[in-house]
């Protein structure tokens, strides 16, 4: 069984401050299905054990003032964690792992706007748990990359998993091993570099 | 045991930010870097102590502090523009968001973020 609380809560990891430098912080989202992974390939490539945190939103909107009562029956939680690699004396990277089925959503739009890019991490078992964060990444023009998580299951070749998925050519689609830094951190490369061609073209 | 703030319920969340679930400065990102300005004073609110202590030693995210409060994001930002609003904390925003006109990061940026991931 997957949920969104499958990951015991961190016993409580001392705050590693950052750089007194650092100024500048970018962010990268990795979603996908439960299980999928995100949580591992988040893991993998953080200098600091992984921390969570957890949102409640009224579906309603910003409309709702009062927090007591009825509307706050409507309310949705849902469970994130996050990483962090420091990019130089300046600049910090914070990858986000967050599901991203449709329910969900309504929470990134807030927290992962301004990302860099984003990694939907895929099963090949579930692989329609990912159709609905395709279309909403394409929907709103933000640069990604499909990673196809190898549970061992995998006799399918990435042209296969790319027409199950209807992905677009211009798409790069790449395999992994979320459980492997090497393997998790060429997963963000191919993103940072599908996200530098974009930025090519787009100034031609 | 989790001290989610899922098993206590809205209740804390409600005394916490005094009954607010408005008036939050917009631009506080989930990464905008907050930076202590002062030492906690006696009779502070004990979270906003909390926050002061964990950024006086470095900057530290708005996410990063909403994990270890365990409070949401929205409950940070509240807690946090109360320390704006009285100077006792500082911001580090983003660069501003993409958007329509400038969707993408810039080049050297890009350049920037492959060199460290290379080097992972
Ligand atoms: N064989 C294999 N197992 C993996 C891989 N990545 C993750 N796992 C395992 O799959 C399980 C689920 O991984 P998580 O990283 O917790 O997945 P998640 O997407 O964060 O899951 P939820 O947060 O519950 O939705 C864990 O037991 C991992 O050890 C992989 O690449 N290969
Ligand atoms: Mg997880």
């Amino acid at each position: 069984m997957h949920s969104t609380t499958s990951e015991p809560p961190a016993p409580d990891a001392a705050p590693v401050p950052l750089l007194a430098t650092a100024e500048q912080a970018l962010k990268i989202a990795v979603v996908g299905g439960f299980g999928v992974g995100k949580t591992t390939l988040v893991r993998s490539v953080s200098e600091i054990r992984p921390l969570n945190t957890e949102e409640t939103m009224t579906r309603a909107g910003d409309g709702v003032d009062d927090l007591d009562g009825v509307e706050a029956k409507r309310s949705t939680t849902v469970a994130f964690d996050f990483g962090r690699i420091t990019l130089d004396a300046t600049s910090v990277l914070y990858v986000f792992g967050a599901p991203g089925q449709e329910r969900f959503w309504f929470l990134w739009d807030r927290l992962f706007s301004g990302a860099l890019g984003a990694v939907v991490l895929v099963d090949t078992r579930r692989l329609a748990d990912s159709f609905y964060a395709i279309d909403r990444l394409e929907a709103q023009g933000t640069p990604f990359v499909v990673a196809h998580n190898d549970f061992g299951e995998s006799s399918h070749g990435l042209d296969e998993v790319r027409s199950a998925l209807d992905l677009d050519p211009g798409v790069p689609l790449v395999r992994c091993d979320a459980r492997e830094r090497d393997s998790a951190k060429q997963v963000l490369i191919a993103l940072v570099r599908h996200v530098r061609s974009l930025v090519t073209e787009g100034s031609r | 045991m989790s001290r989610s703030h899922r098993q206590e319920g809205p209740d804390r969340l409600y005394v916490i930010t005094s009954g607010r679930s408005t008036g939050a400065d917009e631009s506080l990102d989930a990464v905008t870097l907050i930076v202590a300005e002062s030492e906690p004073a006696p009779g502070m609110q004990s979270e906003h102590a909390e926050i002061l202590r964990m950024c006086g030693s470095g900057p530290m995210a708005v996410v990063e502090i909403s994990a270890h409060l365990r409070l949401p994001v929205a409950v940070v930002r509240i807690l946090l523009t109360d320390l704006l609003d009285s100077g006792r904390v500082t911001a580090r925003h983003p660069r501003p968001a993409p958007s329509p006109a400038t969707p993408l990061a810039s080049p050297d940026v890009l350049e920037k973020v492959l060199v460290a991931l290379h080097n992972l």
